[in-house]
């Protein structure tokens, strides 16, 4: 479903600040993979995330998604493809529009946009049965304005927006770690259960690795713009984050350095 | 004083459709667009000339709102695709727009007496209607004889067609296209995530809100009889009064409230000059800053509104707290 193949990305080439953000980076994702995906600080997990996204181009190497190359297809229209849930709650809604207009928003995604009404009463019913599988109640708040809703509201609807037409492609970026604990509980059984009912190929960035653990059926560690440590289906149900910290070590002969990384 | 809140009224419902204009760019694309002062003019010397060379003034009318639309689109090329800056890609089209309205003129006033314009073709239709006879008539009842108006027809005219352009906003806002636009001004990142191409929606968005503005423009100079490649000098501080004190007036929860408000600021706004313009001192000359200072006021007001209620809150809270100790204490 996605294919990256030799992916190179380098930042600033040329000058004192040159960073390669990926190095001849290769993943394979198949139809309903959950992958989930580690790593320290700048080993490259939200370039990897921009990359196929859209939002960055790679240097090097080509990005494949439903069996199409994407490699040079403009972020705004490889979003009908690809679903996004950013780390900030904010950043995934609009805030001062409605919570039934930011579904229109998300309901029209791979549609063209034309001179029809956004919210009819034939897709406000649609909205209200997706909203209660929320259990947040939502569905009787249509007309509220996404600003006045909490930070782990605003999240919850920015996943069911994300997955609303069924990417090919669903790509969460820490999307629990500005949430409170409990909050961010929530998010995760609710990407579980999303993820799972509509069998979705997906990618989480996380810096949980109990989430990282928890979540999807397979894992992949990075560092410095490669995968070092790739974990399948039945590897992961193996893991503790004990066994991945020390895999980690083996492989870096390092300490992990990032003490966001040693978070449970 | 009747004629002169009278006429606010005609030139506030005119005025209108321009804030509507400037209301689609600076609230809903959040983009301060300075080429409002080109593309005002823009709007009324195309409608002049037209006018002029024979042309019938309703096609002359929508002659006019074309270009004002080519002319906001350029502005939004010169942002999106240029990568200029909002407010100094407006200002650029703005400059320019002024050396093509004189172009486009051939001189620097094209006066339009005599000529048939949209307002002569209605007012011929309004007084076969006999509606002024009926309103004067009960005004002379009601003892106001001495200050009838000419005719009501053009400020009815007026409020229809901007009530109908806020109509058309109205609508167009709510379609999948302006829930997309509304977005690019709300949350950039999020809009483009779902496969809204933001660079066309502001282009567009643009072309539109100038569209709106040449279309007053081009009413403007038909009402007043000339077209000036000066009279759109400072007509996005017009616009923004407008917009900003409709909105505190009226409101703004929704669109529907908030595009009727900038109607309603715009006649206000007319109204506060005209009172402004009949203080001794001041002349007509001073209208520029007087509408400078109601933008300032009607910009910095709210602020201080809401920190004085803040304070206000703290201070309650304060005395319930202190109440309570000596309650304890007691």
């Amino acid at each position: 479903m996605l294919h990256l193949n030799q992916i190179f990305k380098v930042f600033n080439e040329g000058t004192p600040d040159e960073k390669i953000a990926l190095h001849e980076l290769t993943l394979q994702l198949n139809p309903g993979d959950f992958v989930t995906v580690i790593g320290s600080n700048g080993a490259g997990k939200s370039t990897l995330m921009n990359i196929i996204s859209g939002k960055m181009i790679t240097d090097l190497g080509t990005v494949y998604i439903d069996g199409k190359n994407v490699t040079s297809v403009q972020e705004h229209n490889r979003a009908r493809l690809v679903g996004r849930v950013f780390q900030d709650p904010m950043a995934g809604t609009a805030p001062t529009m409605t919570i039934e207009e930011n579904l229109a928003i998300a309901y029209s995604r791979i549609k063209t946009r034309g001179l029809r009404i956004g919210v009819t009463k034939k897709r406000r019913d649609y909205f209200k049965t997706k909203l209660e599988s929320l259990h947040l109640g939502l569905e009787n708040r249509l007309e509220a304005k996404v600003g006045l809703l909490s930070g782990g509201e605003r999240q919850a609807l920015s996943l069911l927006m994300a997955t609303f037409t069924d990417p090919k492609i669903l790509l969460l970026d820490e999307h629990t770690a500005a949430l409170d604990p409990s909050r961010a509980e929530l998010i995760t059984n609710l990407t579980r259960e999303i993820v799972q009912k509509n069998k979705l190929t997906t990618l989480m960035v996380t810096h949980n690795m109990q989430q990282a653990l928890d979540l999807g059926n397979k894992l992949i560690m990075m560092d410095k713009g490669q995968v070092i440590f790739k974990a399948n289906e039945a590897d992961k149900k193996q893991l503790t984050v004990e066994k991945l910290l020390e895999e980690f070590q083996r492989i870096r002969g390092e300490k992990m350095n990032s003490d966001r990384a040693v978070l449970i | 004083m009747f004629n002169a809140i009278f006429g606010s009224f005609e030139a506030g419902a005119i005025y209108a459709l321009m804030a509507l204009g400037v209301y689609l760019s600076f609230r809903i694309l959040d983009f301060p667009d300075m080429t409002v002062d080109g593309s005002f003019v823009t709007g009324a010397s195309i409608a002049a000339v037209l006018i002029v060379g024979g042309m019938n003034p309703f096609l002359a009318t929508i002659a006019a709102i074309l270009a004002g639309f080519i002319a906001g689109c350029v502005t939004g090329l010169l942002h999106t695709k240029g990568k200029i800056n909002p407010l100094l890609s407006g200002i650029l089209m703005m400059i320019a727009l002024y050396s093509i309205n004189l172009r486009i003129m051939g001189k620097s006033n094209v006066p339009l007496l005599q000529e048939e314009t949209i307002f002569t073709k209605l007012t011929n239709f309004w007084q076969s209607l006999k509606i002024d006879d009926a309103i004067n008539g009960l005004m002379q009842m009601l003892g106001m004889g001495d200050s009838v108006p000419k005719t009501w027809g053009i400020l009815v005219v007026m409020l229809l067609l901007a009530y109908i352009v806020k109509k058309g906003l109205d609508f167009f806002l709510k379609t999948d296209i302006g829930l997309a636009i509304r977005a690019t001004g709300d949350n950039e990142t999020m809009i483009r995530s779902f496969s809204a191409d933001t660079d066309m929606l502001k282009i567009v968005g643009l072309g539109l809100s100038n569209a709106v503005v040449a279309f007053s423009g081009a009413l403007v100079a038909q009402y007043s009889g000339f077209s000036d490649v000066g009279m759109g000098i400072g007509m996005i501080v017009i616009g923004l009064a407008s917009v900003i004190i409709g909105e505190a007036v009226f409101g703004a929860k929704k669109i529907v409230r908030a595009t009727l408000a900038v109607i309603g600021g715009s006649i206000l706004y007319r109204l506060i000059v005209t009172m402004a313009l009949r203080v001794d001192f001041l002349e007509t000359g001073d209208m520029k800053l007087i509408t400078a200072i109601i933008v300032i006021f009607a910009l910095i007001l709210p602020k201080i509104n809401s920190s004085r209620k803040e304070k206000q809150r703290k201070k309650k809270r304060m005395t319930q707290s202190l109440d309570k100790e000596q309650a304890i204490k007691a």
